[in-house]
């Protein structure tokens, strides 16, 4: 088994930085059009994160002009180019999914408040 | 029996990894080699041509009297598995001489043979994909059964090779055209795209596509 955990590792990656559900945050995707290769955004509330080696994922909601978009990405997938973490939330459950049946202003996340 | 000069290997168990083109691959990871050749057969000799490979070393006692003779004339320790290879050119291996993952490169095509998982007595729906009975509408006790096996007084028996409940899996399979995505022969580790049949820790036969 160790060996697969070491073919596992070669393939994460390091710079991922860490957020939880009830973060916001900014996907940076690499889009291969031909020959031309772009960088698109996808920003919203991270419903869920799938824990694991290779095969970790995790779930981005956002509602784009009315309409509720979740797109859950490969953590460690090359075509991620990277991830920014927006602003940290405030939720007590680690899979917000009640957050699909809410709209507008009941659909905010209280944000994380830092003490110094 | 093999018609190509095959590796022994152990299923290691799978996981997945991201491809060049980024892309999610599945993959299973088999530890394979070094296999020494333990007996070449000749046409002259034994009435054909071939080459018995042995894997897995283990200590002298795990190895019956008969085989411990047999194994000791290569030199190279005991070891728990022997198999032979029927293949056309045995004379020109030599007895001792190792085979390793080095056989294959990545990106070839390969055999891969093992023994599927035994999954024991089972019926007809889960042997040989059989739809059932229905679940409602009066049936009663019937809902898993193969229902009518044939005909009546023509034939008046069941016709050879009816698909009918029993013993399903372990028996050997062979995945004709397997990829290789990874040899590190330092580790004696091969990793092939997609699954191969058999448990974990099962042998597995790794064989060059002629």
């Amino acid at each position: 088994m160790e060996i697969i955990k070491k073919i596992e590792q070669e393939h994460m990656r390091l710079d991922v930085p860490s957020f939880k559900a009830g973060d916001t945050v900014k996907v940076h995707l690499r889009i291969i059009e031909g020959e031309k290769e772009r960088i698109q955004v996808f920003q919203g509330a991270v419903l869920r994160v799938r824990r694991g080696t290779t095969d970790s994922t995790f779930t981005v909601r956002k509602v784009s002009e009315g309409i509720g978009v979740e797109r859950v990405f490969p953590m460690h997938s090359p075509y991620i180019e990277r991830v920014e973490v927006v602003s940290e939330g405030k939720v007590r459950r680690s899979r917000i999914y009640y957050l699909r049946g809410l709209r507008g202003k009941a659909a905010r996340i209280k944000s994380k408040q830092i003490w110094e | 029996m093999p018609k190509t000069l095959g590796l022994l290997g152990k299923k290691v168990g799978m996981t997945r990894i991201f491809s060049d083109d980024g892309s999610v691959c599945p993959v299973t990871v088999i530890a394979a080699g070094p296999c020494p050749i333990m007996q070449i057969k000749s046409v002259d000799k034994e009435g054909y041509s071939a080459l018995q490979v042995a894997f897995e070393e283990v200590p002298e006692r795990k190895v019956n009297r008969p085989e411990r003779g047999h194994q000791a004339k290569a030199g190279k320790g005991f070891f728990r598995h022997t198999v032979e290879c029927r293949i056309d050119n045995a004379g020109e291996y030599e007895v001792g001489q190792e085979l390793t993952v080095d056989m294959f490169k990545i990106g070839d095509t390969v055999k891969v043979s093992g023994t599927s998982k035994g999954k024991g007595f089972q019926g007809v729906m889960k042997r040989w994909n059989f739809g059932g009975q229905r679940a409602s509408h009066g049936a009663e006790k019937v809902h898993r059964s193969p229902g009518s096996v044939g005909n009546a007084t023509f034939p008046g028996r069941i016709w050879k090779n009816k698909k009918m409940p029993g013993h399903m899996g372990a028996r050997n399979v062979t995945l004709p055209s397997v990829e290789v995505i990874d040899v590190r022969p330092e580790e004696n580790i091969i990793v092939v795209k997609g699954q191969i049949p058999g448990p974990n820790n099962g042998l597995v036969m790794i064989r060059k596509k002629n």
